[in-house]
């Protein structure tokens, strides 16, 4: 099949697709949300919006210096600051209240920066104990494929294109200046769920055909596998990128951002199994036999 | 055959019959009009996390240095109760106060207090009312005459109501029928949980320190045969004592028993009471909040359920185009999933979250994928020439291991997903990974049921027509 065959290309295009994520994250740098960094976010809505300028001055005068006023909606106005104490949040909404106006308090979170720091550390513990357990659970669920490469290398690759399926979609994510918040790492972890589920239908069909001895030739067997299960891939990943969409388009503001990230991701996940892990595969087998 | 058809008859009433007691238990569904089992339904109402209903969540770090390591537990569960109690005097309902064990594997162990507040948007009142110092009070009966004013204001107030008449609550009431005394909470020195040597029954044992100890012996002298109420937080709303044992003697020395009919929970209660009024933790730190206003609140809720609608509703519509008749079968496999993990929700008392219901939309998404997988197999089988139900058969056998395989690593993931939450996350988690799991059993064996039952078999061109898949292709 032709995507055995022009592997390289495929590989290429990844490689820099990813180098392209990791100059994105270093230059741009990742905005994390309060949640991972402790501050404090406050929504408000007005019946006549007060101009930034009126706002900057009232908080400034308060002593909230280089809080980030950002408009939202028609109304809506949100004030992002350092974490803040009950008695500071009340001198914070009295600030806001500018003299003239109809204020109403819509959302308010506080976080403080132990749990931002205790959250961040137990994302990257989520993130790196699912690589961990689905590497185990492949080597053993394809423990009786040994020939002509063994289970932990099919692990192995998966674990590889799941890296690079969380960190295509970060890449971008950063690259837009969106927020890295829970929900976030939570989209990351999904989409290692959704990305290993094609690559488990695919290898799970090159088990089956290397049992059935279908060719002589490993390359010829995935390929052919590769072309089995095309259109399940494509309809399953479809059938969730158009719940996604609606997720995006009709959903909660809340949720927004994490389906943006997840449709990325589900279509990178998509992409790296048929198009990256099962060519990888033959590209171990090539290099075990020079050996 | 029949039997087949039979069952596929049932699985459709079951469906059926579940879809209704969704609908009869919201009652937005029905436009406040009464339908039958209503009653019965609405004892199951889904339960919705703070982000949906508006309220306040708080997050409190307990500062615990001073407790004995092997004390932090009671003292933690005696917090909880005092704060409980607070609250509950408060008024609000369906409160959350719930003790957390954070760090361990990544870092240093903090004992946490979680606070969930729904419908309540004053973070003013709840953080003054959690954050004051639990307050124990040793109060004595009132002389006689004040004694008889109060019972028989108590009786005139319970005839009122009976006569239904409006009532007003005077005076001799409000002060209760107890008065202050000096002795309070700072002269405890604490309170342990024993069992009398010789009936076993559970005894809560009482020390005050030398002042204390005066103090209460005073009391107890002047109070021979009558009792002391012993209050906590009354002044925050809680018009009921905690204990109100009856004085045999003269105590002096400053320690004394008081037995009962306990049970050993409830010995174990009073003693944590007792003991809050002597500070068990030191201090509350404030560490988050979060406040969400209930219009908020419920325009998410809104943008949830029509997202899942419309979702549904694509799914569906993709599905019946491709796969056709198989495609048909799959919606209504879908509509039993959908259906069965709503009812879980409500039977299990599942938060519902933005994330838990994003969870649950991207679950329909995935719960597809085995229908699909099966499919997708069973038209390879019907091209090699197998008649219909074979072919079925076969799609179904040899998709099941992809099926299984990448099911068990989503588990996984929604395990890990769990332990990682914060709790917006876990409902996350919860709905992905039951999703998981329900759907497995209804993309497998409802959409095997019903293709077996139908009356399709064979190789004619309106069966081939009929399980072929594509938009413009007739095979």
């Amino acid at each position: 099949m032709f995507i055995v065959k022009y592997r390289k290309i495929f590989f290429t295009l990844s490689i820099v697709t990813i180098v392209l994520s990791f100059y994105a994250m270093t230059v741009k740098g990742f905005n994390a949300g309060i949640d991972f960094k402790g501050g404090s976010i406050i929504e408000v809505a007005y019946d006549t919006r007060p101009s930034v300028e009126t706002l900057t001055t009232a908080l400034n005068t308060a002593g909230f210096e280089g809080s980030r006023i950002q408009m939202a909606g028609d109304n809506d106005v949100m004030v992002k600051t350092r974490a803040l104490s009950e008695t500071d949040r009340q001198a914070l909404t009295k600030a806001l209240a500018v003299s003239g106006t109809q204020m109403e308090e819509k959302r308010f979170s506080s976080i403080g920066p132990t749990v931002g720091a205790e959250l961040r550390t137990k994302a990257w513990y989520a993130i790196a104990l699912v690589i961990l357990g689905i590497v185990l659970f492949i080597a053993y669920a394809f423990r009786h494929v040994s020939e002509p490469i063994s289970s932990w290398k099919y692990g192995m690759i998966t674990s590889a294109t799941l890296l690079h399926d969380i960190i295509v979609p970060a890449g971008v994510f950063v690259w837009m200046g969106k927020e890295v918040d829970t929900l976030f790492v939570v989209a990351l972890l999904s989409i290692m769920g959704i990305s290993v589920h094609d690559t488990i239908v695919v290898f799970d069909r090159i088990r089956e055909n290397l049992k059935l001895k279908i060719s002589n030739d490993f390359m010829v067997t995935v390929g052919k596998s590769l072309e089995q299960t095309f259109t399940r891939s494509i309809n399953t990943s479809l059938t969730v990128m158009l719940v996604l969409g609606t997720l995006y388009f009709f959903g909660p503001a809340s949720t927004k951002d994490f389906s943006l990230i997840l449709w990325i991701g589900v279509g990178i996940g998509t992409y790296s199994s048929v198009f990256v892990a099962s060519p990888l595969l033959v590209v171990f087998e090539k290099w075990q036999n020079k050996a | 055959m029949w039997k087949t058809r039979i069952g596929a008859i049932l699985l459709l009433i079951i469906g059926a019959g579940i879809g209704y007691f969704i609908y009869a238990s919201e009652p937005k569904l029905h436009d406040g009009k009464t339908v039958a089992l209503q009653a019965t339904a609405e004892k199951f109402p889904f339960k919705l996390g703070l982000d949906l209903s508006g309220g306040v969540q708080l997050v409190y770090k307990a500062d615990v240095t001073s407790v004995k390591p092997g004390e932090v537990k009671n003292a933690m569960d005696a917090l909880r109760d005092v704060i409980e109690r607070r609250i509950n005097a408060f008024g609000v309902s369906e409160a959350i106060v719930q003790i957390e064990e954070k760090g361990g594997i990544t870092g240093p162990v903090d004992e946490r207090l979680l606070v969930e507040l729904p419908g309540v948007t004053d973070v003013k009142k709840a953080v003054d009312m959690i954050g004051q110092t639990p307050k124990l009070e040793f109060m004595t009966e009132r002389s006689k005459t004040e004694l008889d004013a109060y019972n028989k204001a108590v009786e005139k107030l319970q005839a009122d109501q009976a006569a239904g008449k409006e009532l007003v609550i005077p005076a001799e009431i409000l002060a209760g029928p107890y008065e202050p005394t000096e002795l309070n909470g700072r002269f405890l020195e604490r309170a342990v949980l024993e069992f009398d040597s010789t009936t076993r029954e559970p005894i809560v044992s009482i020390v005050f320190n030398a002042q204390g100890a005066d103090l209460f012996a005073k009391l107890t002298k002047d109070n021979v045969g009558k009792t002391i109420a012993i209050y906590l937080d009354r002044e925050l709303g809680n018009p009921e004592p905690i204990s109100a044992p009856v004085v045999r003697e003269a105590i002096v020395g400053g320690k004394a028993q008081i037995s009962g009919k306990f049970t050993a929970a409830e010995a174990k209660t009073l003693v944590g009471r007792l003991n809050s009024g002597a500070l068990p933790v030191d201090k509350l730190e404030l560490l988050s909040t979060q406040t969400i206003s209930a219009p908020l609140g419920a325009q998410a809720l809104m943008a949830g359920v029509w997202a899942g609608v419309w979702g549904l509703l694509i799914v569906a519509a993709f599905l019946i185009l491709w796969y056709r008749l198989p495609g048909v079968v799959a919606v209504v496999a879908l509509s039993i999933y959908v259906v069965l993990m709503l009812a879980l929700f409500k039977f299990m008392g599942v938060t519902l979250t933005a994330a838990g219901i994003a969870g649950f939309i991207l679950s329909m998404g995935m719960a597809v994928d085995a229908n699909i997988l099966i499919f997708e197999r069973t038209k390879e089988e019907l091209r090699k020439g197998h008649a219909v139900h074979d072919a079925i058969r076969e799609g179904f056998a040899r998709a099941w291991t992809s099926i299984r395989d990448s099911n068990i690593s989503s588990i996984i993931t929604a395990i890990i997903l769990f332990w990682f939450g914060t709790s917006l996350i876990k409902g996350f988690a919860l709905t992905f990974g039951l999703g998981v799991v329900i759907s497995m059993f209804t993309a497998i064996s409802i959409s095997r049921t019903l293709l077996f039952a139908l009356p399709f078999n064979g190789h004619g061109a309106v069966v081939r027509t009929l399980f072929g898949s594509g938009f413009f292709k007739l095979k």
